[in-house]
């Protein structure tokens, strides 16, 4: 697996730099304050509660929820006034597939490559398809597909583009053991190409597993943030667990 | 700009195969523009004298309401699949989104209004099939489209967006739908550039101005 290279900003130092990240929906703060760095070639796995502020920052991270106050830069892009570059450094996989029912795994993988102006888009549909083992049924309708099947197409869809940061919002709903397996394959050869990764999980441990970094966030706020190498997965349990119990 | 013409073209090209391949919108529209015209058709004697006066309102009445129908589905459906998200990830600017968008809505409305050609004829004998008349059914549904497509965007974020599209919509196309009407009066009766022109210059430059703003909110629409 390969990154995409042929637009990256010149000179960025870090995949992802956010500071100050502050983010509110009608009054009620969804995150407060976040600060966080990222280099090449690392992965973050983002713990929490439900409700912590996961899904809000993956979503501020993509462009898809625009922030309060604060500065995000993706792979030397700023999030606000470069979003159209940022959009094509990340790739995406949140809790819905972003695939249209009625057409084939293939067609949907087709429409998202012109959408994203890949060269030698069929070749790469087909890369991409091969990748996740989607191929045998790249021609049925994804309303035919399984969770698991539906979210393998999905993993193709983000990666088809080659991003250079890959955001993973719970990415293991649905999928069987072999499709976790395949995830784990995925996230490690991205690292493997010097792109990042930053994932979602309540998995804490197949996330520390899969990560170089943890954040605990706890209704918007960092409770806990390091290096796996620095930490523990007992410590990451409690820092979850001990924000759980005060949302409670 | 070739960017911008991608991500448009991209768009517009799945939403017709996706429309092509389950009629979701037009067969439901057409449906509904066709009761519309059977209530005209039996709510007075379609005379010629009368169809004269009162035909260009019901073929405009008939094309408003279905087409505030098809509108309302436009960010609707996509909101619904969940495949919002995916076409504004894509690294094209909003502006590409919301001309695609434009255009598969246009196109649609389009094709249920020349569906109804045959309709109109047989029920009020009223013949549609004139070059000045598809000229300004052209440029009203372009106008129709333009700020339809920004509303239901807006309307797709809330859950009352039946109600919502409509009462933000039809204030603000009047003018196309006074124009319209108008233009159409003038092209039955037989008239040519003179009458029709006029009417035709109006809607168009309504078309423009609101295509440029539309656009440029666009961007504000879509991001929570």
């Amino acid at each position: 697996m390969t990154t995409h290279d042929s637009n990256s900003a010149p000179d960025a130092q870090l995949a992802l730099e956010i500071a100050g990240l502050s983010k509110a929906f009608g009054g009620t703060p969804a995150l407060r304050d976040v600060d966080l760095q990222l280099g090449w070639g690392e992965a973050l796995a983002l713990f929490g509660h439900n409700g912590a502020g996961k899904s809000t920052l993956i979503r501020t991270l993509v462009t898809l929820v625009r922030p309060d106050e604060g500065t995000v830069t993706i792979a030397g892009f700023d999030r606000v006034r470069q979003a159209a570059q940022v959009r094509s450094m990340v790739g995406y996989v949140g809790h819905q597939s972003l695939l249209y029912d009625d057409m084939t795994a293939r067609e949907n993988l087709r429409f998202y490559a012109k959408l994203y102006g890949i060269a030698d888009a069929d070749r790469r549909v087909e890369r991409s398809l091969a990748e996740v083992g989607a191929t045998s049924f790249a021609n049925r309708r994804m309303r035919v597909l399984s969770n698991g099947m539906v979210k393998r197409v999905a993993i193709a869809r983000a990666l088809l583009h080659r991003p250079r940061v890959l955001l993973l919002d719970e990415p293991e709903a649905g999928l069987d053991q072999g499709g976790l397996e395949l995830l784990d394959s995925v996230i490690n050869a991205v690292k493997a190409g010097g792109a990042s990764v930053v994932m979602s999980t309540h998995s804490i441990e197949r996330g520390f597993a899969l990560a170089d970094h943890v954040l605990v966030l706890d209704t918007g706020r960092v409770a806990l943030a390091g290096a796996t190498a620095d930490t523990s997965v007992e410590e990451v349990r409690r820092a979850v667990l001990g924000t759980r119990q005060a949302a409670s | 700009m070739r960017n911008y013409l991608r991500g448009a073209l991209a768009i517009y090209a799945k939403d017709i195969r996706l429309e092509a391949r389950t009629k979701e919108t037009i067969s439901a529209v057409l449906a509904f523009a066709i009761i519309i015209a059977f209530i005209f058709g039996f709510a007075f004697d379609p005379s010629p004298a009368i169809v004269a006066v009162v035909g260009p309102g019901i073929v405009w009445v008939a094309y408003v309401f279905t087409g505030i129908l098809g509108m309302n589905r436009t960010f609707a459906l996509e909101r619904d699949r969940g495949t919002l998200d995916g076409l504004l990830l894509a690294p094209v600017s909003r502006e590409s989104v919301y001309a695609g968008k434009l255009v598969s809505t246009a196109t649609i409305m389009l094709v249920v209004e020349a569906a109804l050609f045959p309709v109109f004829l047989v029920l009020f004998d009223l013949n549609l099939f004139n070059v000045w008349f598809g000229l300004v059914a052209l440029a009203a549904t372009i106008g129709f489209a333009t700020v339809g497509t920004l509303f239901s965007a807006i309307a797709a974020h809330t859950r009352a967006r039946e109600v919502l599209l409509p009462l933000l919509f039809l204030p603000i196309v009047l003018p196309v739908i006074i124009g319209a009407v108008s233009g159409t009066d003038a092209a039955i009766a037989g008239d040519g550039w003179d009458s029709v022109g006029k009417w035709l210059q109006f809607i168009v430059a309504f078309d423009a101005v609101f295509l440029v703003l539309s656009s440029w909110a666009f961007d504000f629409v879509l991001e929570e």
